[in-house]
């Protein structure tokens, strides 16, 4: 199997409006590693969760090549476009409307395994409880109705219907922004020893930053509709090279009284620009304390700066 | 409290208790919240969801719909007033607005989408300052400019929709600063706003709070924009204040083990090592029937046996620091805290 679990080549997705085409994703180039977490930052309206919607074809693209392990998946047969949907699942950002009220939690989970057929009978009662069981929660759960749990629990009810038919990849949209701060710890907790336990491969799409680089191996950040910048986490928070990137972090405030005392904060001016009539040239250029005029006419393009480093921006 | 420095008192709560009536039965979503706030102070309200800090800051203001809620015990003063929970709702009205501001979580439902952005700001100068309609036009733009919106002339005939998020909570500050109040409460105030405008947002608050002079009750659940913004923080759990002190007390020295569990669940975005979260197993108990002993006890990994039979008392660490845990009493073992100074989380 190729290293690269999934390469996304100019990767558009404009939605038409009939006065104009929204571009809320504008040509996105990477790709991720087998096995890690990659994590999309960015403000409302960046683009991330239609990146998301479209990698697992919710949306289809308007240009550009999606390549899951090694085969594009516009030409996939009938076959293995079935392959292709087993081996990806996603996990929804509001875990009170994403759940069906209507069908029990043995059957929500079990969906997956009906459709593709995997296990019947007693093989898939086993398969249920065994899965409520990886996510923490009881076998008595499978009887009851979503409206019956907290919001952390629906949660990982959605991770055990992801988990379910055994996908290499998982698209993680908001997975904890709707739950509470002690109870976000419990979720990624989980997201992590999954991880560990089944190889799988995370897209982690969030706006919050410390939780994205603690799960993260590498992060993309994203402004409206492009991938501005794109490292391991590490080098992001240390280093970040983009304007954007360093205000974003900047704008951060931490849970430490003597560092907020003493940090200089870069405060952006404005607000971001309507994606119906984007900026010309860099998009971020109308915000931006170094924009020159070059910016105004042509897009950066991406560009390695260190090894492992890329950020498409005039400035390197 | 140093009442040297901060003289003047504006608010006193004691002991309050709020339930809500339902078929169910009682919930008793604030159970005994005492606290004071004073001229020009940020205080800080955190805790999670249902922990009855929204409950605690709208009872102040009288906004809890009755019935169901009912303000069961407890007294609030305010600014000297006697206490504010026997005043009639005409009289309240007079204070709601004029003397006390507040600014809520959601920009996008708390305008009226009828109504021109002037009109919304001018509605409360008219009605608490007496203006006519020209000054109080003159004065909406002059507010509009002091919130940080460019162009306030042609703002103030705009309508909320045609506004950002950000924008609109700037009009929400707009609004609860425009008659001066001597407390503003500010629920969630950036939650809904993305970092970068959050961050404008925080900083347009100190600003105009350095220049009136206004108390603030923040009310939050994200402890980052606590350290930035509060001097003093209360950290409620289960319709209990289990811990009070200075951001600098509860941030570096915590005493309760909720405060703990909270400060170790979020990860640091500035530090380099990744330590693993350690979240607080469960979940907050049912206010339909609090347990009897201490609320927390179920969740908390030092629970002995009192902790389950006797709600703690609260237990002074210094003057102005106090944490409502049987661990501080002097019988009780030594426990080794697991944060430290700078957000180190020990094993």
């Amino acid at each position: 199997m190729p290293d690269n679990i999934l390469e996304v080549r100019g990767l558009k997705k404009h939605f038409d409006l009939g006065k104009g085409a929204l571009k809320a994703v504008d040509g996105l180039n990477f790709e991720i590693r087998r096995g890690e977490t990659l994590g999309l930052v960015g403000e409302s309206g960046c683009g991330k969760s239609t990146v998301g919607k479209t990698l697992i074809r919710l949306y289809e693209p308007t240009e550009g090549e999606i390549v899951f392990n090694g085969k594009s998946v516009s030409k996939m047969n009938a076959k293995e476009q079935r392959e292709f949907t087993r081996n990806m699942q996603m996990v929804f950002q509001d875990p009170y409307a994403s759940l069906n009220p209507r069908m029990t939690v043995g059957d929500i989970i079990a969906e997956g395994i009906d459709i593709h057929g995997l296990y019947k009978g007693k093989k898939r009662k086993e398969r249920v409880l065994q899965l409520l069981a990886d996510v923490g929660l009881n076998p008595e759960h499978a009887g009851r109705f979503p409206h019956e749990f907290s919001g952390g629990q629906r949660q990982r009810i959605g991770i055990a219907r992801a988990l379910a038919i055994e996908p290499q990849f998982i698209i993680a949209d908001e997975p904890i922004s709707a739950l509470d701060v002690s109870v976000q710890a419990q979720v990624i907790n989980l997201f992590q020893n999954l991880q560990k336990q089944h190889g799988l491969t995370y897209l982690f799409i969030a706006h919050d930053l410390a939780m994205v680089k603690h799960i993260s191996d590498r992060i993309g950040v994203m402004y409206l509709g492009k991938l501005v910048e794109l490292t391991t986490s590490e080098e992001l928070y240390a280093n970040p090279l983009h304007p954007y990137t360093q205000s974003l972090l900047s704008a951060i405030p931490i849970p430490d009284p003597d560092v907020e005392r003493t940090r200089e904060r870069i405060i952006l001016e404005g607000e971001v620009p309507s994606p119906l009539n984007p900026p010309s040239g860099c998009p971020f250029r109308t915000r931006c304390p170094h924009a020159m005029q070059v910016c105004a006419e042509t897009m950066p393009p991406m560009k390695e700066i260190k090894p492992g480093h890329i950020t498409a921006c005039h400035l390197y | 409290m140093s009442e040297k420095k901060q003289p003047t008192k504006i608010l006193d709560v004691k002991d309050l208790k709020v339930s809500f009536k339902t078929y169910a039965g009682e919930i008793q979503a604030v159970r005994g919240v005492s606290f004071d706030l004073y001229k020009g102070e940020v205080l800080a309200i955190v805790g999670e969801s249902g922990c009855g800090k929204s409950v605690t800051a709208q009872t102040i203001m009288r906004l809890v719909p009755s019935p169901p809620s009912f303000i069961k015990e407890g007294s609030i003063t305010f600014d000297n007033k006697s206490d504010i929970t026997k005043l009639s709702e005409r009289a309240m009205e007079k204070i709601r607005g004029s003397e006390m501001g507040m600014i809520f979580q959601d920009p996008m439902t708390s305008l009226n989408p009828t109504m021109t952005i002037g009109k919304q700001i001018a509605e409360g100068l008219i009605k608490h300052q007496g203006l006519n309609k020209e000054q109080a036009a003159e004065r909406s733009v002059e507010m509009l400019r002091l919130v940080g919106i460019s162009n306030p002339e042609g703002r103030i005939k705009q309508y909320p929709h045609e506004l950002s998020g950000g924008m609109r909570q700037r009009i929400m500050i707009a609004i609860a600063l425009a008659c001066s109040p001597k407390l503003l409460i500010a629920d969630e105030p950036t939650t809904a706003l993305d970092v970068t405008i959050q961050a404008q947002i925080i900083e347009l608050m100190q600003k105009l709070q350095e220049k009136t002079e206004t108390a603030i009750i923040l009310i939050t659940h994200d402890l980052g924009v606590v350290a930035d913004m509060a001097q003093r923080v209360v950290v409620m759990y289960a319709g209990k204040i289990v811990e009070e002190g200075s951001v600098d007390d509860i941030f570096y020295n915590p005493k309760h083990p909720y405060t703990w569990g909270l400060l170790k669940s979020v990860p640091r975005l500035d530090l380099e090592h990744k330590s693993d979260l350690v979240p607080i197993p469960g979940t907050p108990p049912d206010l339909f029937a609090p347990p009897k002993g201490c609320a927390f006890a179920a969740r908390c990994p030092y629970a002995m046996d009192i902790c389950l039979q006797q709600d703690p008392d609260k237990f002074e660490v210094t003057n102005q620091h106090k944490a409502a845990c049987w661990l501080l009493h002097p019988d009780a073992p030594a426990v080794e805290p697991p944060v430290g100074k700078g957000g180190k989380v020990h094993a």
